[in-house]
């Protein structure tokens, strides 16, 4: 049987021009490979700079893959045409980072998640407002919140609106890139719980895009370490972690700052 | 021991545009010896960036600090004049901002903005102050000094921002740094890289220092007292490790938690939720009599929604506020 | 190095757009030069017809446009009907006159609004800056006309400055002081009335861009290491609103130009504004084209300028190139 999400030999190159002014091919991603069973979670680390962004936009198709296959749900979404892309790209949604930058400032948090909803067309508005209030049920924020701007949210709030947005179309694949990374410590771990709990009642895929190890450990199935464009290491999460092979993620390791290192020499600049 | 810096009892709030007040520091009070690192603690809706620019009276137009005093070497800074404070500001107690990519004038190379911060405080002639300008730059980058000095922040990378950052923070010599959220935007190499930086500045150059963050983990191995902050509010206070190792505050210890561990025993295959404090900090913006956690405290008594607990020494080093310590 | 030979090309093709729009327009335009004379029952129609061969007027539309341009390149710009003479040392003089108030009134206008913007910027929002936010929207409801009027009434009034013209009928026999001084006086009020309808729009920009960038998160930063507040204001705050003041420059030139026409011919100042008027009236059609030219080329030398100072004050413009 096809994998959910296989990812194959993915090479997305940029040309630039570098400080002596000529030209330069540089390759965010340099043959990329992996696969994704249904349901689960796939970590994806690696430093900034490693490709793991791009990795982000070219399978919610944001950007067009130089070379190599991307098979969704049995179909490779790279060899398609615009017009069946289209159909394809509602069932894989990204989340971002910042909130405050992927949310309209001047919307209301009921237009913001009525825009999915009144592009896809096919629903009724009276239709369109009971899905809005069950997807800020779905991830916590309460009906009285729909007249606010973003601006008026906390970070997790903000970050909470963001995954309603992205459920409103109900995808089957969320890449969430480093969507933590900006929140508190204790609104980390009530995002990532949320997130727990979709996976277990909506059956979402998720592909994790971070730099912290120690959320990737606690939520991802398996982990993909990338450097440079490429992967080098995959495997269950826990057996990377414990069991690295390469350099890179030995340092990745070395670099994750944890209560227990109170014992460690101090750190040389 | 002399003693750098003692805030007493800082009260500040935030007044809006309707007219109503918001306090940000309800009576924050703690000391600093020399060549000292204090973390504080701290999450959104804590006040820490309140108390950073609090300390150095750079509050925005709407924030008033109602009561309290800040002594820096034996001066109340919140009593200085303005003048006072320039030359306090950068010479003697500097601040290290958040977010590199905005703390730094875009049209203005790095050097330039290192050389003009010494303009401001020594009056030594432009050439040996542009010696110095290098000499501090090449402390934090050994090998590509000159390039960064020529540098426009853009074309520098996170870990590079940061340090110039630093580079204008320490070029005269202050004897208190405090730096909010210094890494923040960074990768966790990069972040590993520049809290070195601190560990050498504070060896070398005997700097005390106030870091400020949200992430706990950042402070282990690194701060030598822990001062945890919530609701504008001291929790706790004590020596890192037992903070870090023994929380007493059921905020502190409700925060550790909370936190993942890198490796877990998912021997079972199932992936368990962490713990998590319920709810989120705007509870702790509504005027209450009673302890400002206690809507979250996971271990509330009836005592704690009544009145508002106090300081509460549990040894010489240690301080804690909650009624179940007494208070 | 690209960048300026792209902006020179664009300065000449619009150059070369303007004159053929000049030259189209005006010919399309009904009547010509001699429709007066045409009317005249004293001139009989042959020298009419004569006059109208002698000066082309009787060829097709490009090829008039060509022997034009190929005068051009040979230093002339065409004839004009009405003066009799060439064009080119009639627009120079003019032209001259023209840049002698434009770019004085571009330079105290900017003098006054820089260090107007900057303090209003510094009290946003308290009562002085909101006084001189009056201020300014009464200048700028006043119509340019009524200001240029009203200076007029007022120096008829009190018979201190000349009410017209550039020189006094005296003005060659003064000695090379008295010359400047005269000078001066005649031009104090034309100035004025450019300065004063420029005003309003160059403080409320500064303004804006200044109170912006104080609340920039570097300004506080600086603060925060002790930067005195007058650098504070000029190095740093200056430096990092000059992005959308730099483009207000150039705009503000392409103001004061158009503005210059009106004032001009309301003071009498002999400048390209009053021959513009005069030769477009009495279809000078040569005289047109060659004003119209040297307005475009005023216009977009300032924005030239413009480009130029942006290029030099905003380093993302100049590594945009990725130079790392």
């Amino acid at each position: 049987m096809q994998p959910f999400l296989k990812v194959e030999k993915l090479v997305k190159g940029y040309e630039r021009k570098n400080v002596a002014g000529t030209r330069e091919k540089l390759f965010a991603l340099d043959g990329v490979s992996f696969a994704v069973a249904q349901g689960t979670t796939l970590a994806v680390v690696g430093e900034s700079g490693s490709g793991k962004t791009t990795l982000g936009f070219c399978i919610s198709c944001l950007e067009i893959p130089t070379s190599g296959n991307i098979w969704f749900e049995g179909r490779d979404i790279v060899a398609l045409a615009e017009a069946e892309r289209r159909q394809v790209r509602p069932r894989i949604q990204l989340i971002f980072q910042d909130p405050s930058n992927s949310l309209n400032p001047r919307w209301s948090v009921q237009e913001i998640l009525l825009e999915p909803l009144t592009l896809q067309g096919n629903l009724e508005r009276e239709e369109t407002q009971q899905r809005a209030a069950t997807l800020m049920a779905q991830v916590g924020l309460s009906s009285d919140m729909f007249q606010r701007l973003p601006a008026q949210l906390s970070g997790g709030q903000r970050q909470r609106l963001a995954i309603a947005r992205a459920l409103a179309l109900e995808p089957k694949l969320l890449i969430l890139d480093e969507v933590l990374s900006a929140l508190d410590c204790s609104v980390q771990a009530q995002i990532a719980n949320l997130l727990m709990e979709l996976q277990r009642t909506l059956g979402m895929t998720y592909l994790f895009i971070t730099h912290d190890l120690a959320m990737a450990a606690h939520l991802a199935d398996e982990m993909v370490v990338m450097n440079r464009g490429r992967v080098v290491e995959q495997g269950p999460a826990q057996k990377v972690l414990r069991h690295p092979t390469e350099e890179i993620t030995k340092q990745l390791l070395a670099a994750v700052p944890s209560l227990d290192s109170a014992a460690l020499p101090p750190l040389e600049s | 021991m002399v003693l750098i810096l003692e805030v007493q009892d800082l009260h500040v709030s935030y007044s809006s545009s309707g007219g109503a007040s918001y306090p940000a520091l309800a009576g924050v009070s703690f000391q600093l010896m020399p060549n000292e690192i204090l973390g504080v603690l701290g999450e959104s809706g804590s006040g820490k960036s309140t108390l950073a620019t609090s300390l150095l009276k750079l509050l925005p137009s709407n924030g008033n600090i109602s009561k309290g005093s800040v002594f820096f070497e034996g001066k109340d800074l919140l009593r200085a004049s303005a003048g006072e404070l320039e030359q306090i500001r950068g010479k003697r107690l500097s601040l290290v901002y958040q977010e590199p990519s905005v703390a730094l004038h875009p049209a203005i190379r790095a050097g330039e903005q290192v050389f003009q911060v010494l303009a401001a405080h020594e009056s030594a002639g432009k050439s040996s102050l542009r010696k110095k300008t290098r000499q501090v730059l090449a402390s934090l980058f050994p090998e590509e000094a000159d390039r960064i000095s020529n540098s426009y922040p853009h074309q520098l990378s996170g870990g590079q921002r940061q340090r110039v950052l630093i580079a204008q923070a320490i070029a005269c010599g202050p004897s208190l740094l405090i730096a909010d959220e210094p890494t923040a935007s960074l990768d966790p190499t990069t972040q590993r890289e520049i809290l070195g930086v601190f560990h050498t500045l504070r060896d070398e150059l005997g700097l005390a220092m106030i870091f400020i963050t949200h992430n706990p983990a950042l402070l282990a191995g690194f701060a030598d007292r822990i001062l945890v902050l919530y609701g504008g509010r001291v929790a706790e206070l004590g020596p890192a490790r037992t903070v870090l190792s023994s929380p007493k505050h059921p905020y502190t210890r409700a925060l550790f938690q909370s936190m993942p561990q890198i490796f877990e025993d998912n021997s079972n295959g199932r992936k368990t939720k962490l713990p998590v404090i319920a709810g989120d900090f705007s509870a702790a913006l509504v005027p209450r009599e009673g302890c400002v956690f206690e809507p979250r405290c996971p271990e509330r008594m009836e005592e704690c929604r009544q009145r508002e607990p106090t300081l509460v020494n549990l040894s010489e080093s240690d301080t804690v506020s909650c009624f179940k310590y007494g208070g | 190095m690209p960048f300026f030979f792209r902006r020179l090309s664009h300065a000449f093709f619009l150059l070369v757009g303007v004159s053929v729009l000049a030259f189209l327009f005006t010919t399309l335009a009904p009547g010509n030069y001699f429709d007066e004379m045409r009317l005249n029952p004293q001139i009989a129609p042959e020298t009419v017809a004569a006059l109208r061969a002698q000066y082309q007027l009787d060829r097709p539309l490009p090829v008039r446009y060509a022997s034009w341009l190929n005068s051009l390149l040979h230093g002339q710009m065409g004839f004009s009907f009405a003066y009799n003479s060439p064009v080119a040392p009639l627009l120079f003089l003019r032209a001259r006159n023209t840049l002698l108030l434009t770019i004085t009134a571009t330079l105290i206008a900017w003098g006054i609004a820089l260090p107007l913007g900057v303090w209003s910027a510094e009290r946003f929002g308290r009562l002085p800056d909101r006084l001189l936010s009056w201020a300014t929207a009464a200048l700028l409801v006043i119509p340019d006309l009524a200001l240029a009027l009203g200076l007029l009434v007022f120096a008829v009034r009190t018979d201190r400055f000349p009410s017209g013209g550039m020189t006094s009928l005296d003005f060659e026999s003064l000695p090379a002081v008295g010359k400047l001084r005269d000078l001066a006086l005649h031009m104090t009020l034309p100035v004025a009335a450019l300065v004063l309808s420029a005003l309003p729009l160059l403080i409320r920009h500064v303004r804006a861009a200044v109170a912006e960038v104080l609340n920039a998160p570097f300004m506080l930063a600086a603060r925060g290491h002790g930067i005195p507040r007058r650098t504070l204001l000029y190095r740093y705050a200056l430096r990092a609103a000059a992005n959308p003041l730099i483009s207000l420059f150039g705009f503000s030139i392409g103001a004061l130009l158009s503005g210059s026409l009106l004032v001009e011919v309301v003071m009498s100042w002999p400048g390209l504004g009053p021959l513009l008027l005069e030769s477009i009236l009495s279809r000078d059609l040569y005289v047109v084209i060659g004003g119209v030219l040297f307005s475009t080329l005023f216009l977009v030398s300032g924005n030239f300028v413009a480009d130029i100072l942006l290029y030099w004050a905003d380093p993302r413009i100049r590594t945009e190139s990725g130079a790392r």
